[in-house]
Formats: C-alpha cells, sequence, structure tokens
C-alpha cells in the first residue's frame, strides 16, 4: 500500500515528488514512457516567466510568482542550469503600450519585483538587434531561462534517492475507487494507494475519465521552434516576448541555458496531445513573426526544430482540487504556461492539499535534498586537469560539438534513473545537443549505452519504446 | 546507338557506343573509355566494394574488393558469398580472402590491414 | 610539451602535411587525432575512387589512407590517438585531453588545421514533420555499416544526391536494404556522373531532380516520407506530392567545415567557404597557424586534399625553420562572375614560389567557357578554356609567378561562358 501514488513523471509530477520526499510517506510515481520528462517538460520555452502576465487572484498568478522565488536556489541545490536573464515585452503601437501599461499593473498586483516600462530608444539600448519599430518595452528583470528536463530529471532521481519509488513504463489504464484506498491499473501491474496525484499533463484528462466523470475538456495547443546554433546565442541576452493574446505569450527569441537560442512557438490546437509533428505553415508563421522583434534572426542557423504541446483545457486557470467523483485523487491538471515556472510551488501548494486531505506529513530523518552534477567543460583548466588525472573516462570525449566526456556519460547511464536511450543521454548528459545533432557521437553513445546496460545495439532506442536505431547485422546478421 | 556514362575515372565521359557498328565507340577521352564502352553493351562488369566479418581485430568489420571488375549480373551472388566469410586478425591490405569466385578469375583482397 | 608542429586531426590532410613537414626536415610533429585510428574519413570510404590522379591507380578509402599510414610509420612523427583538442591559443598553445595522457598543453611554433568537416542536419534545413527513430545523415549510417556492421533500416530515402548519397545508395542496397528513391532539390545532381551510373541507374533507383522531402512522418520510427516538386525559388508546389513507404531517411545535404577550434583561436574566416582565409602557402591570418583539407573548404577528390595539405605541411616546416620575413605585398584574390569563391584568397606577392594553384567553384553548371583572371585594372592576366564546369567538381588553375608580378592591385577570377 502506497500512501501517495504520482501519476506521470514531467516536472510537475517530478516537482512533487521531490517534495514528497521530504516526508515519512511510501511514494510511487507511475510514468507512462520508458523515461520521465517525455512530455511537455521536453519541449517549451524553458522560461521561469516573472509573473506579470497571469491575470491577479488566480492560481497561475500566485504560484508563478511563488515558483519564480524558489527556481533560482532550487536549481542551485540540485545543479540544474538557471539563469536570470530578464525579459521584455514589446509594443510596436500605441495600443499595445496601454497593454503593457496593463501588464505592469498586474504585475505589480501580483508582486512581480523591479518591472519597469521603457522606451523604445532605451529597449535597444539594452538590445541592439530589436526592431526599428519597438516603441516601447515592459522589463522585468526577475525573468529566468532554465533547463526544464533537466529539471525534472534532477527532481525524480532526488526523490529516488531519498527512498521514492519509480515504475517506467506504467501508463495507467484505470482506476478503481476501494473506499480507503484507490486501486490504479497499470501496465507494470496494479499498485494500491490511499492518494494519487492526477500529472499526466496533456493526459491528464483521461485519468480524470478515469474516475468515471469528465470535468474538464482537453484543448491541446501545439507550438513550433527553431533552435538555433550557439553563434546566434547572443543576438539577444533577454526573453523578448510580443504582447500575449487569447492564444498565449506568442513567439519569443531568448537564449538558452545551453548557449543557443530559441524561437517560438505559434500556437494551434490539436486533436491529439501526442501530436508534435512540426509543419511548413507553422514553422513559416513562426518565422515571420519572430522577424518582427528581430529583423535580423538567422534561421538558416538553425540546428534544429521541434514542438511541444501545451495541457491547455476548457477551464481558464490550474486545476488542482480533489477529483469529484473520487475525492482520493488530487487533480494537477492544466498545467499549461506558466507550469514550468511554477512547478515547484505548484508542488508547495499540492502538498498542503494533501495535508489537507489527510496525509500525515512528518520529516523524513537524513533526507538530502541535494544533487551534483560534474560537467567537464564548465570547470576551469587546472579542475579538468585534476579530474582526468583522478578518473581517466573523463579523458574521453564523446560529443564534440558540447565537449560532453564519456565520465559524463557513465554517470548519467549510473544515475538513480538510468536512460535507456540515446535521447535519454543527451537530456542527463548534453552529448548529441549540438551543432551536428548528434552525427558523431551518436554511433560512440549508442556503443557505451549497449556495454553499460549489457545489451547489444540492436536494443538501443533512439528515445520512446519503439525507437530503435539499427535493424540488422551487415553481412546477413542478426535482426533487430 | 546507345548512350553510356563512362565510369572508369571520375571525368564521366558520355560515350555513344554502336552496336551495330563492332561497338565502336565515340566520346571517349582516352583508351579505357572506349574498352569500357564496348564492354558495357556486351558484358558489363563492376568493381565490388564491401565489407567482411573480421575477428581478432580492434573493429568488426574488414573492408574488401574485387581485384577485378566482376560480371554485373554476379553483383548479388558476390554480396552472399561475402557474408559466409569470416577473415582473422591480422590480415594485411592485399590479401587474399577467396580466390576465383563464382568461376571468375577474380578474387576478394583485403583493403585494409586490420 | 613543446612540438615544433601540431597538427590537428590525422586524417588525409593531416597525414599529408605530417609527411611534408617531415620530408622537408622538421623533425619534431605531433598529430592529435580523435578516433582511435589514422585515416580519418577515409576509414568509412571502402569505395573506390580514390587515387586516380596521385597514385594513377584506383584505390579504396582505406587503401589510400593506409598508403599515407605506411609513409609515416617509416617517419619519427608522434600520434596521440583518442585524444581531443579543446582549444588552440593564438600565441598556439594546444590543449588536448585523452585517457592516456589526460589535460595535456601541447606547445606549438606551428599548427596545421585538418579537423575536416561535419554533415548538415535536418534541423539546418528545416524539414517539418514527426521527429522519429530512423534518420541519419548519410556519413553516420556509413560508419554504422562500414565500421560498426549493423545495417540502419530496410527501405529508404536518400535527400541529396551528392557523392555521399549516391554511394551509400548504392551500398545499402547491396546489404539488403530497398532504395526507394534518391530526391535532390537542384535541377542537376551534386555528385560525379559516374556516381549516378554506378549507384543509382545499376540498381534502378530513380533520381528525383528538383524535388524535397517536405514531411517526415512516423510515430516510434519512420513510416513514410512525402516528396514534392520544387520550383526556381526551391519551395514545394502543392499538388506534386509523392508519398514514400519508407523506415529510413538518410540525409546527404551537405558539408560544413568544422573550424570551431578555428574560431576560437581568433583565425579570420570566409563566409564563402565557411574556413579560414589563407594565403597561397595555406597560412591562416595567425601566422605560423595552417589549414588544408575540408576543414579550409569542402573538397570532392582526396588527391586535391594530399597536394594543398603537403603545401601546408612544406610551409609549416619553412615556418619552424625560421628566417621568414614579413611580406610586403598582398594580392587579395576575389571571386567573379559565376564564381563561388577561390581559395586561396590571398597571395604574398613578394614570396619565393614559382606558381600559385588557385582552386574555386563555379556557381552553377557551365558549357564551354573561359576562366578568365583579372587584376584591378581590368586587364586579363591569363584565361584557361573548360569544356564543361559543375559547382560539385573543384576547379583549379595555375597562376605562374611572371604573370603575378605583372598584375596590379587585386584579382579577380571570373567566367564567361561562350
Amino acid at each position: 500500500m502506497y500512501d501517495v501514488t504520482i501519476v506521470g513523471c514531467g516536472v510537475v509530477g517530478a516537482s512533487l515528488a521531490y517534495t514528497l520526499s521530504r516526508y515519512d510517506l511510501r511514494v510511487l510515481v507511475l510514468e507512462r514512457e520508458n523515461d520521465v520528462a517525455m512530455g511537455t517538460t521536453k519541449a517549451n520555452s524553458a522560461i521561469v516567466h516573472a509573473g506579470y502576465d497571469p491575470a491577479h487572484g488566480t492560481l497561475m498568478a500566485r504560484l508563478n510568482i511563488r515558483g519564480s522565488e524558489m527556481m533560482e536556489g532550487l536549481c542551485r541545490d540540485l545543479s540544474v542550469k538557471y539563469k536570470r536573464v530578464g525579459s521584455f515585452v514589446l509594443a510596436f503601437d500605441e495600443e499595445q503600450k496601454a497593454h503593457l501599461e496593463q501588464l505592469y499593473r498586474n504585475g505589480v498586483e501580483n508582486g512581480v519585483p523591479g518591472m519597469e516600462l521603457l522606451d523604445g530608444a532605451r529597449a535597444r539600448e539594452l538590445e541592439p538587434a530589436l526592431a526599428d519599430n519597438v516603441c516601447g518595452a515592459l522589463y522585468a528583470p526577475s525573468a529566468a531561462i532554465i533547463d526544464p528536463w533537466g529539471l525534472c530529471i534532477a527532481e525524480a532521481e532526488t526523490a529516488v534517492r531519498n527512498g521514492v519509488t519509480l515504475k517506467l513504463r506504467s501508463g495507467v489504464t484505470g482506476v478503481e475507487d476501494r473506499g480507503d484506498s484507490l486501486l490504479l491499473h497499470t501496465a507494470s501491474g496494479d499498485y494500491e494507494t490511499r492518494y494519487v496525484l492526477n500529472c499526466a499533463g496533456g493526459w491528464s484528462h483521461e485519468i480524470c475519465a478515469m474516475t468515471g466523470q469528465q470535468e474538464w475538456e482537453a484543448y491541446p495547443s501545439r507550438g513550433e521552434y527553431y533552435l538555433l546554433d550557439k553563434s546566434s546565442g547572443n543576438l539577444v541576452s533577454r526573453v523578448i516576448f510580443q504582447c500575449p493574446t487569447a492564444a498565449g505569450k506568442g513567439v519569443l527569441l531568448s537564449p538558452t541555458v545551453h548557449g543557443n537560442l530559441i524561437v517560438g512557438p505559434n500556437a494551434h490546437h490539436v486533436a491529439d496531445p501526442s501530436d508534435k509533428k512540426t509543419t511548413l505553415a507553422g514553422l513559416d508563421e513562426v518565422a515571420a513573426v519572430s522577424r518582427k522583434s528581430v529583423p535580423g534572426v538567422d534561421l538558416r542557423q538553425s540546428i534544429r526544430n521541434f514542438s511541444g504541446v501545451r495541457a491547455e483545457t476548457s477551464e481558464p486557470d490550474f486545476i488542482i482540487r480533489p477529483a469529484k467523483a473520487m475525492p482520493r485523487m488530487l487533480h494537477v491538471a492544466g498545467i499549461k504556461s506558466p507550469g514550468l515556472s511554477s512547478a515547484p510551488a505548484i508542488a508547495e501548494y499540492a502538498v498542503k492539499l494533501l495535508a489537507e486531505m489527510g496525509v500525515k506529513l512528518t520529516e523524513k530523518a537524513g533526507w538530502d535534498g541535494k544533487r551534483r552534477q560534474v560537467r567537464f567543460k564548465e570547470l576551469p583548466e587546472t579542475e579538468k586537469a585534476a579530474l582526468v588525472a583522478r578518473d581517466p573516462r573523463y579523458g574521453r570525449v564523446i560529443c564534440r560539438c558540447e565537449t560532453i566526456t564519456e565520465g559524463e556519460i557513465l554517470d548519467a547511464i549510473h544515475s538513480p534513473i538510468p536512460p535507456c536511450s540515446v535521447d535519454g543521454i543527451k537530456r542527463r548528459a548534453g552529448a548529441g545537443m549540438g551543432r551536428c545533432q548528434g552525427g558523431f557521437c551518436g554511433p560512440r553513445v549508442l556503443d557505451i549505452l549497449a556495454r553499460e546496460l549489457k545489451c547489444t545495439p540492436l536494443d538501443v532506442l533512439q528515445d520512446g519504446d519503439g525507437t530503435f536505431i539499427l535493424t540488422a547485422e551487415t553481412k546477413g546478421g542478426a535482426k533487430a | 546507338m546507345k548512350n553510356v556514362i563512362c565510369i572508369t575515372c571520375p571525368k564521366g565521359c558520355h560515350l555513344t557506343v554502336d552496336e551495330d557498328n563492332g561497338y565502336a565507340v565515340a566520346g571517349n577521352s582516352c583508351p579505357r573509355g572506349a574498352e569500357y564502352g564496348k564492354n558495357e553493351l556486351q558484358h558489363p562488369v563492376r568493381v565490388i566494394t564491401s565489407t567482411v566479418r573480421i575477428t581478432g581485430a580492434a573493429g568488426p568489420r574488414l573492408p574488401v574488393k574485387t581485384d577485378r571488375p566482376l560480371p554485373k549480373e554476379k553483383m548479388f551472388q558476390c554480396m552472399e558469398l561475402l557474408n559466409g566469410i569470416t577473415a582473422q586478425a591480422p590480415v594485411h591490405v592485399g590479401q587474399v580472402l577467396a580466390a576465383n569466385i563464382l568461376d571468375t578469375d577474380v578474387n576478394i583482397v583485403a583493403s585494409k590491414s586490420m | 610539451m613543446k612540438y615544433d608542429l601540431v597538427i590537428i586531426g590525422g586524417g588525409p590532410a593531416g597525414l599529408s602535411a605530417a609527411n611534408a613537414a617531415w620530408e622537408d626536415g622538421c623533425r619534431s610533429i605531433c598529430i592529435v587525432e580523435r578516433d582511435r585510428e589514422l585515416g580519418g574519413i577515409l576509414n568509412q570510404c571502402i569505395h573506390n575512387g580514390f587515387g586516380l590522379h596521385y597514385f594513377k591507380e584506383e584505390l579504396t578509402g582505406p587503401e589510400y589512407a593506409g598508403r599515407f599510414i605506411e609513409k609515416l610509420k617509416g617517419t619519427g612523427v608522434d600520434v596521440r590517438l583518442d585524444a581531443m583538442v579543446l582549444d588552440i591559443t593564438a600565441d598556439k598553445q594546444v590543449h588536448i585531453v585523452s585517457t592516456a595522457g589526460g589535460y595535456e598543453v601541447l606547445e606549438a611554433k606551428a599548427v596545421v588545421l585538418a579537423m575536416g568537416c561535419r554533415e548538415r542536419t535536418r534541423g539546418a534545413i528545416a524539414i517539418p514533420g514527426t521527429r522519429p527513430a530512423g534518420i541519419f545523415t548519410a556519413g553516420a549510417a556509413q560508419r554504422y555499416l562500414n565500421i560498426e556492421g549493423y545495417m540502419v533500416g530496410r527501405r529508404v530515402v536518400i535527400l541529396g544526391s551528392g557523392d555521399i548519397g549516391l554511394i551509400m545508395a548504392r551500398r545499402m542496397t547491396l546489404e539488403g536494404a530497398k532504395v526507394l528513391a534518391c530526391v535532390e532539390v537542384m535541377p542537376y545532381s551534386g555528385g560525379l556522373t559516374r556516381n549516378i551510373v554506378q549507384c543509382l541507374n545499376d540498381f534502378d533507383i530513380p533520381l528525383y531532380l528538383s524535388h524535397t522531402i517536405t514531411d517526415i512522418q512516423g510515430k516510434d520510427r519512420v513510416e513514410r516520407v512525402v516528396v514534392s516538386e520544387v520550383g526556381p525559388d526551391r519551395r514545394p508546389i502543392p499538388g506534386t506530392e509523392m508519398t514514400f513507404d519508407c523506415d529510413t531517411v538518410l540525409l546527404s545535404v551537405g558539408l560544413i567545415p568544422e573550424n570551431e577550434l578555428s574560431r576560437s583561436a581568433g583565425v579570420e574566416m570566409d563566409a564563402r567557404t565557411n574556413g579560414p582565409k589563407v594565403f597561397e602557402n595555406m597560412e591562416t591570418s595567425i601566422p605560423g597557424v595552417f589549414a588544408c583539407g575540408n576543414v579550409l573548404h569542402v573538397h570532392d577528390l582526396v588527391d586535391f586534399v594530399t597536394a594543398e595539405a603537403a603545401r601546408a605541411g612544406k610551409a609549416a616546416a619553412a615556418c619552424c625553420a625560421g628566417g621568414r620575413k614579413a611580406p610586403e605585398r598582398v594580392i587579395e584574390v576575389k571571386n567573379g562572375n559565376l564564381v563561388g569563391y577561390t581559395v586561396p584568397q590571398r597571395i604574398r606577392a613578394d614570396t619565393d614560389f614559382k606558381a600559385v594553384d588557385v582552386f574555386f567553384r563555379v556557381r552553377a553548371i557551365c558549357g564551354a567557357s573561359r576562366i578568365v583572371v583579372t587584376d584591378s585594372t581590368g586587364t586579363q592576366i591569363a584565361a584557361f578554356k573548360r569544356e564543361r564546369m559543375a559547382p560539385g567538381e573543384m576547379e583549379n588553375i595555375k597562376l605562374p609567378r611572371v604573370l603575378l608580378e605583372k598584375a596590379q592591385g587585386d584579382l579577380t577570377v571570373s567566367v564567361e561562358e561562350d
């Protein structure tokens, strides 16, 4: 019998696992895929918003502000990349300038620190790449950029290290109400639990339906992105937004914590939350809109396109409340933007609700909420030399573009949540994220994975289950 | 008259071959081209380059080639034959791994020392 | 650790530069190579077609590399395998790391950049669709097949008709895959005509010119691709879509010189080649730093790489031996009509050479034409006749010293079609 079971290990589920791992509770995390961070968590703008956008009085507003406050310290504790770069929202005409003033007032009410309204000239002074017709900007110095899957992985690993059980490949197919417990039917078996947290992201409406009552409509919204080479990484130094509309915060340009430039997203409803393709029209749209803010952005420097699907619903705010038909299930659903920014605060809030629902929160002795990660290329020269002298596996560089060593890849494989795929290594160690997109390191990473996981290279996956890379040995040999 | 592109060297001369006239070739820049044009229409041949399995070496595959062109129609038979060869390191470049294959005077030779 | 000459890369360029420098008397040379063996990309190029110019024989990639590796064995050149260069400073400190040697700084009098190139990726050309497994650059697939011994797919569509794509079409077919099509966005193929014959025609693989992949579909693995015709603007023409059921896409969409280390050393770059700007002796803007091979500009024939790298090696050896005087007159070489770029980009007029080899590529297919070299007054210095030139086939001309001495100001290399 588990005390609390978390369904879904994206950044929301992982934040909850991390927070709950502090307490003397039997906690289970059920993740459908073969790794954590496989949904929206690995395909978003990677921004910790300042918090002027959500309407005052909403849960989104409160949790965005609180999350934004918590994030820097959390990332430091967990060795997750974070950088407070600040953000601009641009105005191109008087009407938009008035909108900026509204955002400013809303931000003040929400408690956003240090905001300023700038005129076009001052905005361009600070960001020379901005278009000439920018006539104003809302500057929020507390906005930041982050590694979103890095945060999820770090929180989940630390939770596991502190006693949380994680079961991958365990999609929930049904929920039974047993009165004083819930029984979850999953792909890996049945699990009995006192309480359930529905953190299933784009599929949380499916989990809700399993209670017998559908409480909201899902309106998955897909956004497409360009990721530009590091040579474009300092085109702008802050996150550059345009005025938000009903569809969302719109196309932004931003440096990333890895040194790239991210451009996107658009926002279009899709029927299925797993519809993550990119489209010619969508990419053209993102390109055209982004050039309004920064006319000189050179999209030929793109190294990758991707898209992510937001968990938009028929409700305007986050859906964090007990399920109507099964009060032992707490929904933590509809976590669209500012979901990533709010994640640690969402966890804090949801745990408080769990306590109100009857979960006993006794602090666990010996809880260690800190995590270290060795990043070879970030070490000063003397430390690099010492590290390699101590452990020669850090002396073999596997990913040339990002300078990632075999030692770091082995650290990733031997972590509390071992990856089984090349992309799982990419999300942990960074190999394959660079300009050659794994062309050079791919075969080497695959080889290391096969060796360490003691499987044949034919079994090594690109990402989720079914994404096999190799199909057979040559010379009429073994088939996958 | 047939149009044929010579593959003997990277120049890729455009040849015309007159099968009604003793396979006379025009458009070639060198005598090898004339030879190629004549053969291509009657007995086309190709050099096959591939790999075979190897044990005891730093890697699992040894690059090999036919030491002279093979009749084109025996290409896939040759590949089948290569599937059955496992070389044993050390192998020297030029070493014959299979001689006179498929009723021809073509040998399979190693193209790398491993 | 001190060396006279440090060479970054042990592929055909690095090997040739090392042998040439040794031959010219340099006795303190180190090659730093990231792979576990010398030979670079030639190790996986198991097909033939190499060495027709240099050896007058048709060799496979490994055979060609083998000749230079054998020659190197007869020298005292140091080789660091499985070692990665992390940084090159402007004062020629080369920072390397390896499991065997740990973190080391090699101090050099001269450096030869021979790092080769990388492949252009899907992201760089923004092919829309899903992101399933089964999409490879042709070179990465070639490594799996030829070095590791694995097939990457069963039903293949190849984007790009450059030589790498064509070679892989044949290779995959011979190993039992079905190659459904080779798709090329330009109205002509980028590869050698002989490869169209022996890689596509021999196996009845259709070549679609002026076409591109406009959608990749598949959830976990590639399931199909949509191919459309493109117009002169290279944008897809609606209504021309064809669908191919396949499980693999090979991308052969261009090579990019790998100049990250060059840039961090502060070497002046040429946006047209994506490689360093060099003088006639392959020296970059940093005295004592030379560049050759694919890192300088992407080559078609390895024989040219060998010759170019030998020039770099000789010049590097001369540099180490000392006694160079600063050049007084520098001639810029510009690209004129129909010419994309030239290497070298500049010539030191008063140094000791008999003639300068100038390499360039044309921007479009040219029929009977003349390569014309003019000086800044518009005077024609030299002209060369050609029957046919194509962007996929690097051209070269030789400019004798006596002609260069007559030239005023900078030179322009252009092409005039008859």
